[in-house]
């Protein structure tokens, strides 16, 4: 065991708070306890490891200890790359905190690596002075070798500008389960358990739960089980007996809203959220998806809820899958597919279909990295304008996004409603970092999520003049038009890609008909601003455009990164609004006004500057672009400093920042 | 068909609520039809003297003997002359994208059970664009209909070789003649393991009406191949089999149950042949006992292949009728079943579901 003793709390050099209290363990060892007001961690192993699992455990204690935070799975798209290499290396960060969060953190405060890959892949992204925990057991010379040290950092001095503690993590596993009949390699598993236990006593995790779960994890192998939960508690009482960790933290739990909570994914909260809409329309869902990165686990989750009536078909392709949803919704249900970007390239042709028959549909694109096959694991923004205009003809389609993991839960409602209320398909853009992300979620209470029924109404009874079944006449308000279903007796029609006759929806050549039915599906989509909220724009130091002269306006899981740089901005006595657009198609009415009351107006985006580009062509605003496309979100601390240079910039002479007090580096996450 | 069983049963859904209140206002369904009351007020748009007439005359005059009422019944098609079929169908419809109408009718089909839903295409749009939605609508055997016109040509688009057109097809897009092999759709839907596969001709009302009551009765995905004259742009590509002078030399009529003899006086017949293969023969110089009987009802699918490959590009020895008809359980009905297993402790419970997992309470 080599390395320094931790004495000095991890964050401080970050800025947080930390104060000391010295308490006993057993053994007459003296530790001491730290407080911390935030923790980042990053648990970094070869992709065989198991950190994702290791570091989801974290955060279901974390959460149900009452901590706010935010996870940053970052993980290969190869499913195992060689091990111990550097393309082989999967983490996982989170930042928990005794005060609300919006970020994963830019940086870790604690980095586990638990090969040499690990470290080498993670050690940049480590301030200086930050605790490293490794694994000594795995710094073999072979495995050095695979990622080209030819020292062993542990021993040559390298690792000096951090708190290193090497720990023998999978020696003291095989140790703890000698007598548990496992092999060695299968013991070997479960040093992640092992580390597991050592943060829980770190961090004073409570650890009922995830014994919990590797029983329930493993029931139909009890020895397997016994085994991890061995582990897990003997990585515990290391560190509560170890010389190498004299201090410990404690994150005392967040200010939360009084209710019921649970943690949740981006992915999670938007199945259950189309299930929810399944349920407050009455209509049963019909689900038709191809399996994708980042989206797949929406239709596995799907899967698992037939007892809400909820058909998942699982096609031959992105086509099929689009394609069976339009026909199920044509019969009644509520059609859905969800996909990510290259699948969202195979669909727009149906996209135009269920624009052109005006069906209620729900299509998820959970974003990633693209062009093509891109990067199938990491996050992007980069297919707003694909969902805007992907689709030949004049095809407009409603546009939302959510702006957090638990928002993907509202946002799939909204999009249910939408399709529904105005017959339509509508695109929700969710992305890879929403996906797999997690928070702590306020479980709605059922009689409070929106009604959907009043936005069903099928027509059982002609609408025409003359008794018959006009399928292309439209309600005046929403200009939805007319939804019979087969089955019910005297309304049969037909309906297709052609364009159709306004009325009764016969194939029309008619040039003053298209242009009239053209307008009308654009004035029908547009409409929906009526049924939105109004701008949200969040500027706690003054009314809307009487405080700050600068706003930030993003949309999606931006929101995270951009609020926490606002609240850095803000804390340095500099004054900046947060606009963040749920619907993107249409935007909320008062958009363009509210815009033109900032002197300013910066859009950070992960792509090249989409929305700026919408907001410019739409409102005439010289929005000025910040992007980024690294495949994963922005860090606060970069935007701080494009929105503080921005404020500084524009208005030199106004701006009063608090003596000594950066924004960039200064302030909270 | 008035109960439809959509997988809530606790609370009846707006769709049973729409069914509902149309048999409220219009009395039990009405299935004594006439063919008259399948047809629209729409004009029929296809060329004069186009096969698609004769189909559209056959499917209307036979579809009351199905005793379906016309909103229980759907027609989904593709795109391309023989997709406009819907049009003129007083049924519900949708003339959809161009290959796609297989899989929107899996859609349709699985999510509701209680219609009947049939689907409308070319041969281009079968099996060229929509080639992999046909093939795995096959294989689920969702119950539906599919009716594969085929002209052996891209109508539509005014004259292209198709993927059923003979190697060396002098078109618009091959003037030298097109390359490619052509599919046989029949063969194709026997090896994506259809559980019906049928053929017949558009001028052939008597045969044509009989393989599509059986297609229609049968229950899973039907397949029936309808050779379709385009007088335009492929007139002819039939005329062997519907010459009364060759017709009968060159047609092999599939009767369930029948030994396979035909031409005229019954001189020809088919054989078994090494490696499982069938043949065709010359009835007196066999034995009677060598002459295969027709068994549509067969569970592997070897036979019926080798009963499609006896016909040849050039169309001589093309068995018309049914080749293949056997049980398997279909999609929808499965998927409905599964519903009901995952049911069976009773209706799902949002509220239950939405606090699902480790959760935790903060108090005020
Ligand atoms: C995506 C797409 N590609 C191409 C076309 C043009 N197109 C329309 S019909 C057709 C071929 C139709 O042939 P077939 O299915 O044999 O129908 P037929 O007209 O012969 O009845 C083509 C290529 C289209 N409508 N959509
Ligand atoms: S082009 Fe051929 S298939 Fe199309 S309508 Fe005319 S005759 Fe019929
Ligand atoms: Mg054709």
């Amino acid at each position: 065991m080599t390395g320094t003793n931790p004495t000095v709390a991890p964050s401080e050099s970050n800025g947080a708070l930390a104060t000391t209290v010295p308490s006993s363990a057993p053994g007459g060892l003296v530790k001491s306890v730290v407080a911390l007001d935030r923790v980042v961690i990053r648990l970094a192993g070869d992709s065989g490891d198991g950190m994702q699992l290791t570091g989801n455990r974290f955060t279901s204690e974390t959460a149900s200890f009452g901590n706010d935070l935010k996870t940053l799975p970052n993980f290969p798209a190869e499913i195992r790359a060689p091990t111990g290499t550097l393309p082989g290396v999967s983490s996982f960060q989170l930042q928990f905190a005794d005060h609300d969060v919006m970020t994963p953190g830019d940086a870790p405060d604690v980095l586990v690596a638990m090969n040499p890959a690990a470290l080498k892949a993670n050690l940049a992204e480590l301030p200086g002075g930050g605790l490293l925990i490794l694994d000594s057991d795995e710094f073999t010379p072979r495995n050095l070798a695979k990622v080209g040290y030819a020292t062993n950092p542990i021993e040559d001095g390298s690792l000096e500008g951090w708190q290193t503690v090497s720990v023998p993590l999978t020696s003291m596993t095989l140790e703890a389960l000698k007598d548990s009949g496992l092999g060695k390699k299968e013991a070997e598993r479960s040093k992640n358990m092992f580390t597991l236990g050592l943060l829980s006593w770190m961090y004073h995790r409570p650890t009922e739960g995830t014994i919990r779960f590797l029983e329930r994890q493993f029931r139909r192998k009890p020895e397997i089980a016994a085994a991890n939960i061995a582990a897990f508690r003997a990585g515990y009482n290391y560190g509560d007996t170890t010389e190498a960790f004299a201090v410990s933290y404690e994150i005392k739990p967040a200010p939360m809203k009084p209710g019921r909570y649970r943690n949740i994914s981006g992915n999670q909260a938007l199945a259950l959220g189309l299930v929810a809409a399944g349920q407050r329309s009455g209509l049963p869902i019909f689900l038709g998806a191809y399996p994708i990165t980042p989206a797949s686990d929406i239709l596995h989750e799907m899967s698992r809820h037939k007892a809400f009536g909820v058909r998942t078909f699982q096609a031959e392709d992105e086509i099929a899958g689009i394609a069976a949803a339009i026909g199920a919704s044509f019969g009644g249900a509520l059609g859905i597919t969800t996909t990510s970007g290259p699948g969202v390239s195979l669909k727009s042709e149906a996209m135009g279909l269920a624009v052109m028959t005006e069906l209620p549909l729900v299509i998820v694109d959970v974003q990633r990295g693209g062009p093509s096959t891109g990067l199938p694991t990491k996050t992007e923004q980069s297919d707003l304008l694909q969902a805007m205009f992907g689709r030949n003809g004049e095809a407009p389609i409603p546009v939302i996004a959510p702006r957090s993991p638990g928002d993907c839960f509202d946002a799939a409602i909204e999009a249910a409603r939408i399709a529904l209320a105005y017959r339509t398909p509508v695109i929700l853009l969710s992305d890879g970092y929403l996906a797999n992300g997690a928070e702590p979620w306020a479980i709605p209470a059922v009689d409070e999520l929106p009604d959907l029924t009043g936005d069903v109404g099928f027509a059982t009874e002609p609408n025409g003049e003359d008794g018959e079944y006009l399928p292309y006449l439209r309600d005046p308000e929403t200009l939805a038009r007319a939804w019979a279903i087969p089955g019910t007796a005297g309304m049969q029609h037909r309906i297709g890609g052609l364009e159709k006759a306004d009325r009764t929806g016969n194939i029309s050549y008619d040039p003053a008909n298209h242009d009239f039915m053209t307008r009308t599906r654009q004035a029908k989509v547009d409409g929906i601003a009526a049924s939105i909220p109004l701008t949200d724009v969040e500027d706690p130091d003054g009314l809307d455009g009487e405080g700050a002269r600068v706003a930030v306006i993003g949309w999606g899981s931006t929101y995270g990164p951009i609020g926490a740089a606002c609240r850095r901005i803000r804390s340095s006595g500099r004054k900046v609004a947060q606009i963040h657009l749920r619907h993107i198609n249409p935007f909320p009415a008062d958009l363009g006004e509210v815009l033109a009351r900032y002197d300013r107006v910066i859009c950070p985006e992960m792509n090249l500057g989409q929305l700026s580009m919408l907001l410019r062509a739409r409102y005439l605003v010289d929005v000025q672009s910040h992007t980024q496309v690294r495949g994963l979100p922005f860090r606060a601390a970069e935007l701080a400093a494009v929105i503080q240079d921005a404020i500084d910039t524009a208005q030199p002479t106004a701006v009063t920042p608090s003596a000594g007090s950066p924004a960039v580096n200064g302030a909270q996450q | 068909m008035t109960t439809v069983e959509l997988g809530m049963p606790d609370a009846p859904t707006p769709i049973d609520a729409a069914i509902a209140r149309s048999l409220e206002q219009h009395g039990p369904k009405v299935t004594d039809l006439k063919g008259k009351d399948f047809k629209t007020d729409q004009e029929v748009r296809w060329c004069p003297g186009c096969g698609d007439y004769v189909i559209l005359n056959a499917v209307q005059s036979f579809l009351p003997s199905l005793g379906i009422a016309r909103e229980d019944m759907v027609i989904v098609s593709g795109i391309g002359c023989s997709s406009r079929f819907p049009y003129y169908m007083n049924t519900y419809g949708m003339h959809s994208i161009h290959g796609r109408a297989p899989a929107i009718a899996t859609g349709l089909a699985a999510s509701r059970p209680d219609l009947s839903v049939w689907v409308v295409t070319g041969d281009g749009d079968a099996l060229s664009i929509g080639g992999n939605h046909l093939i795995h609508a096959l294989r689920r055997n969702v119950d539906m209909t599919i009716l594969l016109f085929n002209n052996r040509i891209y109508g539509l688009t005014k004259g292209q070789y198709s993927p059923t057109s003979e190697v060396g097809k002098v078109t618009k897009s091959t003037p030298m003649g097109s390359l490619d092999h052509p599919f046989n759709p029949v063969s194709l839907a026997i090896g994506a393991d259809a559980t019906f596969v049928g053929r017949a001709m558009d001028s052939d009302r008597k045969g044509l009406t009989e393989v599509l009551r059986q297609a229609a009765e049968h229950k899973g995905t039907s397949l029936v191949e309808i050779y379709q004259n385009c007088n335009i742009f492929n007139d002819g590509a039939f005329e062997l089999l519907k010459d009364p002078a060759t017709g009968p030399m060159w047609t092999i009529p599939l009767e369930h149950g029948k030994p396979l003899v035909f031409g005229p006086d019954g001189a020809s017949c088919v054989v078994r042949e090494e490696f499982g293969g069938l043949r065709i023969a010359e009835t007196n110089q066999v034995d009677p006992s060598e002459i295969v009987v027709h068994d549509a009802t067969r569970e592997d699918p070897s036979y019926a292949f080798a009963l499609s490959r006896l016909s040849s590009q050039d169309l001589r020895y093309t068995p018309m009728g049914v080749f293949r008809k056997v049980q398997k359980p279909s999609y929808e009905a499965m998927m409905a079943e599964q519903l009901d297993e995952a049911r069976l402790q009773g209706p799902g419970d949002l509220g239950a579901l939405l606090a699902g997992g480790d959760t935790w309470t903060v108090d005020a």
